[in-house]
C-alpha cells in the first residue's frame, strides 16, 4: 500500500504532516514485517478486533431505541424486535456477538497458551490482553441486565451481592453499584451509561495492545524469534487477505446463529419480565462465566469464592513470571503439551458444572476442577519448565518452514 | 497449507462444539425441576426455509380468543399485527371493534370508553395482575406474548403442557384449585385443562380435537413470540449465501496471493 499511496500528492501531502498514513502503512500495511508461518490461529486476534467493532456499531443503534428504566427497558427492547425497523436484526448480531466476543477471545487466549505467546519480551502485551478480558466481562455483565428481564435482574443481584463479602468496605461498595439499596431503577441507569462507556475503553486498550505487539511483532507457531528477512513477509497482502477470509468464515458462523438460532446461547428466563418478588428457580450468568462462576461456588466460603475467581483471572496476568520454560511453542514441549490439553478440558468441565445447581456430584466435580486449576498454574507450570527436556528447535523460521539451507522461494520481507 | 487450515478448523470447531455441547447441557439441567420429558415436535416454522401456516395460526388466534383470552393476555401484540397471519384490513376492524379499550381525557378532562381500533394492542383481560390473581385463586396466569422463548423447549413445551393433563397418580395430593400435568415443573399446575373436544368450531371444518387446537394455539403463540421470524429466515438463507461465495473469493485471492510462498 505504502508505495502506491504515498505517491499520491495529497497524501504525500497530509503524511508529511500527519504521519496517518505511514502509521497505517506500519500497523497493517506492507510495511509491518510478520513471521512467514503464522497459522490461522493468528486469525482471531483480527477477529476480535471486528467483533469489536460491530458489537460498537450494533450497540448504538440499539441505544437509540433503548429505555433505561425499570418499568420501560423490557417493552423497549420488545419494541426494538417488533416495531423498530430491523430492529430484530440489530439486537440479534448484538446479543450473538457478545457469545462469539467471548468463543473468540478464548481461541484467542488459548492460542497464546500454546504457543508461549505471553513469554518474554511480550509479558506487557499479555497483561494488556488480561485487562481486556476483564472489560469484557464487566461490559457483557453490565449488558445483560439492560433487557431488565429474570436472569437480568437475578444475575444483577447475585454478582453485585458478592461484593459485600469484602471485609468493611464491601458494604459501601455494594450500595455504589446499586445506588440505593436493592438492585433498581439507579442500578439501571448507572449499568447504561457504564456499558456504553466501556466498549470505548476496550479500543483505547485494545491500540496499547496493539502498539505492545508491534514492538517485537507477532510471536510464531515454532515460538523462535524471527531474525532475518528470510523469516519474514510483509503484513500487507499476505496477512490482510488470510484475515479477510477468516472474517469471511466468522461471519458465516456468526450469521447462522443470528438468523437460525438466535436465543441458542440465550437464557429462556430472560424473555420474562423482572420481578424482584419471584426468584427463578435457577440463577445462571452467561454461558461465558460459567467456569468462573463454578470456582466462585467451588470454595465454602463467601470471601473466598470471591477472591479465587478473580484470583483466576489474576494467575493468568501473573503467567509469564509461573511459567519457567523458556521455550515458547509448545510443539517442543512434549510434556506441557498434555498439560495444556488437560487444562483446556478442565475449563470445560468447569464451565460444566458451572451451569448445574451447587449441590451433589456438581460441588465435588466443580471443586476439582478449581482445584487442578490452579494447581496447573501454580504448580505445574513452575515445575515444568525446569523438569522437562524440550525437542531441539529449528535453527530459524526460514529453515524450518524451507527446509533447512533451501533457497527462499519467493517473497520476503524487503525494506519499505 | 491445506493440512494446517483442516487442523486449525477442527480445533477451532471442537472448541466451539466442545462449548456449545457443554451450553446445551446446561439448559437441559435447568429444564429439570421434576417434569416428564419433553417429546419433539415437527414444527412447519423449524428449519432454514421454516414459516408459519397460516391456516393453523388463524385457527390458533381463534382458540386464543374463544378460550385463553377469558384469562390470558397478549400484550406485545396489537389487532394490526393479525395482518401477518393473512387477516385482511377489514376483518382486523371487525376483530378489534368487538372490543372496548378506555380512552382520554377528552377535552372535558373524563375518560371514556370507545371501540378498540387495529392500532391498539390486544385486549387484556383483567387490568392488573392483582385482579387476575383474584380471579383465578390466587394464581396468575402469564402473558403469552413471549411464552414460547419463554420456556426451555419453546413450543414443545406449549404443545406439550396443553395435551399433558391426566388423572394424578394415587400418590399425588393435589390442593384446591390445582391440577396434574406432568409436563408442568413440579406437576401441580393452577391452571385448570383449558381445551376440552369440539371447544371451539373452525370455519374450515377442522375437528376440534385437543390435539389440534394445541397444535394451532402454539402456532399462534409462536408467531406471537417470533413475529419476524419469517422475514429473518428469508435474509438469513441470502446473506448466508452471499458470504458463502464471497468467502470462496477471499480464499482464492488467498491461495493467489501466498501462492509464491510455498
Ligand atoms: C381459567 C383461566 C385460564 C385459561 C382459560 C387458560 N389459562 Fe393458561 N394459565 C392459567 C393460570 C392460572 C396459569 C398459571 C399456572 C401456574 O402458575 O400454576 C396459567 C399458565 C399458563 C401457561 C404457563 C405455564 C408455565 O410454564 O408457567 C401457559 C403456556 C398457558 N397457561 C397457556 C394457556 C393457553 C394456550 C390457553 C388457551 C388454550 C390457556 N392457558 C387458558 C389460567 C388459564
Ligand atoms: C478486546 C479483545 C481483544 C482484541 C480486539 C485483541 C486484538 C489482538 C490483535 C489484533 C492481535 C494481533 C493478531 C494476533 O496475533 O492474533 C492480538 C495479539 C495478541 N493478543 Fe489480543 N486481543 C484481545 C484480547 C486479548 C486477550 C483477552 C488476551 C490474553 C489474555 C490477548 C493476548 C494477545 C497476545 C499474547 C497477542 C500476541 C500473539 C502473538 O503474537 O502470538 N488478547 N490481539
Amino acid at each position: 500500500m505504502s508505495t502506491t499511496a504515498k505517491q499520491n500528492g495529497l497524501v504525500k501531502w497530509i503524511d508529511s504532516r500527519l504521519p496517518i498514513f505511514t502509521l497505517l502503512d506500519h500497523s497493517v500495511g506492507s510495511g509491518y514485517p510478520t513471521p512467514r508461518n503464522l497459522n490461522y490461529f493468528w486469525n482471531f486476534g483480527s477477529l476480535a478486533g471486528v467483533t469489536l467493532i460491530v458489537m460498537i456499531l450494533s450497540g448504538i443503534f440499539l441505544a437509540m431505541n433503548y429505555t433505561a428504566h425499570v418499568d420501560h427497558a423490557f417493552n423497549s427492547v420488545e419494541r426494538i424486535m417488533r416495531d423498530v425497523n430491523g430492529g430484530w436484526l440489530i439486537r440479534y448480531i448484538h446479543v450473538n456477538g457478545a457469545s462469539m466476543f467471548f468463543i473468540v477471545v478464548y481461541i484467542h487466549i488459548f492460542r497464546g497458551l500454546y504457543y508461549g505467546s505471553y513469554k518474554a519480551p511480550r509479558e506487557l502485551l499479555w497483561i494488556l490482553g488480561v485487562v481486556l478480558l476483564l472489560l469484557m466481562m464487566a461490559t457483557a455483565f453490565m449488558g445483560y441486565v439492560l433487557p431488565w428481564g429474570q436472569m437480568s435482574f437475578w444475575g444483577a443481584t447475585v454478582i453485585t451481592n458478592l461484593f459485600s463479602a469484602f471485609p468493611i468496605v464491601g458494604e459501601a461498595i455494594v450500595t455504589l453499584l446499586w445506588g440505593g439499596f436493592s438492585v433498581d431503577n439507579p442500578t439501571l441507569n448507572r449499568f447504561f451509561a457504564l456499558h456504553y462507556l466501556m466498549p470505548f475503553v476496550i479500543v483505547g486498550v485494545v491500540i496499547l495492545h496493539i502498539a505492545a505487539l508491534h514492538q517485537f511483532g507477532s510471536n510464531n507457531p515454532l515460538g523462535i524469534d524471527a531474525k532475518s528477512d528470510k523469516d519474514k513477509i510483509p503484513f500487507h497482502p499476505y496477512y490482510t487477505v488470510k484475515d479477510l477470509f477468516g472474517i469471511g468464515v466468522f461471519a458465516i458462523i456468526f450469521a447462522f446463529f443470528v438468523f437460525f438460532a438466535p436465543n441458542f446461547f440465550g437464557e429462556p428466563d430472560n424473555y420474562i419480565p423482572a420481578n424482584p418478588m419471584q426468584t427463578p428457580p435457577h440463577i445462571v450468568p452467561e454461558w461465558y462465566f460459567l467456569p468462573f462462576y463454578a470456582i466462585l461456588r467451588s470454595i465454602p466460603d463467601k470471601l473466598g469464592g470471591v477472591l479465587a475467581m478473580f484470583a483466576a483471572i489474576g494467575v493468568l496476568a501473573v503467567l509469564p513470571w509461573l511459567d519457567t520454560s523458556k521455550i515458547r511453542s509448545t510443539k517442543f514441549r512434549p510434556v506441557y503439551f498434555w498439560f495444556f490439553w488437560l487444562l483446556v478440558l478442565d475449563c470445560f468441565v468447569l464451565g460444566w458444572a458451572g451451569g448445574k445447581p451447587a449441590e451433589g456430584i456438581y460441588v465435588i466435580v466443580g471443586r476439582i476442577a478449581t482445584a487442578y486449576y490452579f494447581l496447573h498454574f501454580l504448580v505445574v507450570l513452575p515445575l515444568l519448565g525446569k523438569l522437562e527436556t524440550p525437542k531441539p528447535l529449528p535453527s530459524s523460521i526460514a529453515a524450518a518452514v524451507l527446509g533447512s539451507g533451501a533457497a527462499p522461494a519467493g517473497a520476503r520481507m524487503e525494506k519499505p | 497449507m491445506l493440512k494446517k487450515l483442516v487442523l486449525a478448523a477442527g480445533l477451532t470447531l471442537g472448541l466451539v462444539s466442545g462449548g456449545l455441547i457443554s451450553g446445551g447441557l446446561v439448559s437441559s439441567a435447568r429444564a429439570a425441576g421434576d417434569a416428564a420429558p419433553l417429546p419433539n415436535q415437527t414444527w412447519g416454522f423449524h428449519g432454514v426455509f421454516g414459516t408459519y401456516d397460516r391456516a393453523a395460526a388463524q385457527r390458533g388466534f381463534q382458540v386464543y380468543k374463544e378460550v385463553c383470552a377469558a384469562c390470558h393476555s397478549l400484550s406485545l401484540v396489537s389487532y394490526r399485527n393479525l395482518r401477518d397471519l393473512g387477516f385482511s384490513e377489514e376483518e382486523v376492524k371487525a376483530i378489534a371493534a368487538a372490543y372496548k379499550v378506555t380512552d382520554g381525557p377528552n377535552d372535558v378532562g373524563e375518560m371514556f370508553e370507545r371501540p378498540a381500533r387495529p392500532s391498539d394492542r390486544i385486549v387484556k383481560p383483567y387490568p392488573n395482575e392483582k385482579a387476575s390473581r383474584a380471579a383465578n385463586n390466587g394464581a396468575y396466569p402469564p402473558d403469552l406474548s413471549l411464552m414460547n422463548k419463554a420456556r426451555v423447549g419453546g413450543p414443545d413445551y406449549t404443545y406439550a403442557l396443553l395435551v399433558g393433563y391426566e388423572k394424578p397418580p394415587a400418590d399425588v395430593q393435589l390442593l384446591d384449585g390445582q391440577y396434574y400435568n406432568k409436563y408442568f415443573p413440579g406437576m401441580k399446575i393452577a391452571m385448570p385443562q383449558p381445551l376440552n373436544e369440539g371447544q371451539v368450531t373452525f370455519a374450515d371444518g377442522t375437528p376440534a380435537t385437543i390435539a389440534n387446537m394445541s397444535r394451532d394455539v402454539t402456532v399462534f403463540m409462536n408467531w406471537a413470540a417470533e413475529p419476524e421470524l419469517e422475514k429473518r429466515h428469508r435474509l438469513g438463507v441470502q446473506v448466508i449465501l452471499f458470504l458463502i461465495v464471497a468467502t470462496g473469493f477471499f480464499y482464492a485471492a488467498k491461495r493467489r496471493v501466498w501462492a509464491d510462498i510455498h
